[in-house]
């Protein structure tokens, strides 16, 4: 299932061969942590996005596991080298194991 | 006279208070959670730049950069970083997954700090051997306990 988040990345549109490019990606989402209470004193559920991919032509180039010491509206910034012209596909997952996708384009000359 | 976290809680437990607080972890509770990653591995200091603010002011946003030295070549590279906190609810904060298409072993997050504590980097290499280093840190606003 697709989790109806918003999300953002940030990925050179274009890149030379070789160059390390910084990529950030941000996802809207409380990241309620299981720790909190509401107004009326109730425990409010644990609500996280656990995993994070990229995948650089079909080939993941990053992964990060999330857990309830990460903010809300989690940023990941992190580097890849830009290797040859395609998409990077980037995947949310929670853990209800749903899904929010986000992908970008670059041409590397 | 430094305030101990265990006084006060002690006190809010006779105030009939601590049942609102979570069970923090304590320094002993994040090396259990290192050694669960690490086995009985080895951990050198060094290699690993943590970068926190040793002062914040909120606890609920705190940017944090992790960078691990290493030349990022097919047979030398990072193959993960965790990062784990000695004063959270719970120690474990993100761990991240290296390629060596990484080019750079270097990531930037925004973490919550439940309080005063020290935050442990932990980076394993591609060679199996792990790499530590730690943050001390002093946070005025907690994150994860207050109310809504």
């Amino acid at each position: 299932m697709t989790l109806p988040l918003r999300t953002l990345v940030t990925v050179p549109p274009q890149a030379s061969r070789g160059q390390i490019i910084w990529i950030r990606a941000l996802a809207q989402h409380p990241m309620e942590n299981g720790f909190r209470h509401n107004e009326n004193g109730q425990r409010i559920s644990r609500n996280l996005l656990t995993d994070f991919v990229c995948q650089y032509n079909g080939v993941e180039v990053f992964r990060a596991k999330l857990h309830t010491g990460v903010a809300a509206n989690p940023l990941i910034e992190f580097t890849t080298v830009a290797t040859e012209s395609g998409e990077l596909v980037f995947e949310w997952r929670d853990g209800q194991g749903q899904s929010a996708w986000a992908q970008a384009r670059m041409e590397v000359v | 006279m430094m305030l101990q976290r265990r006084d006060c809680l002690g006190w809010l437990a006779s105030l009939g208070l601590a049942a609102h607080c979570p069970a923090f972890a304590d320094a002993e509770q994040a090396q259990t959670a290192i050694r669960a990653l690490t086995g009985d591995a080895q951990i050198q200091s060094g290699r690993v730049l943590l970068d926190i603010p040793p002062l914040i002011e909120n606890g609920n946003t705190v940017v944090m950069t992790v960078q691990i030295e290493s030349p990022m070549t097919a047979h030398d590279y990072v193959h993960s970083v965790h990062v784990l906190a000695e004063g959270n609810p719970l120690p474990h904060i993100l761990s991240a997954y290296f390629t060596p298409r990484s080019g750079r072993a270097h990531i930037v997050s925004r973490i919550r700090l439940a309080e005063n504590q020290r935050i442990w980097a932990i980076a394993q290499m591609s060679n199996g051997s792990y790499w530590r280093t730690f943050a001390d840190t002093l946070v005025t606003t907690s994150a994860c306990t207050e109310e809504r």
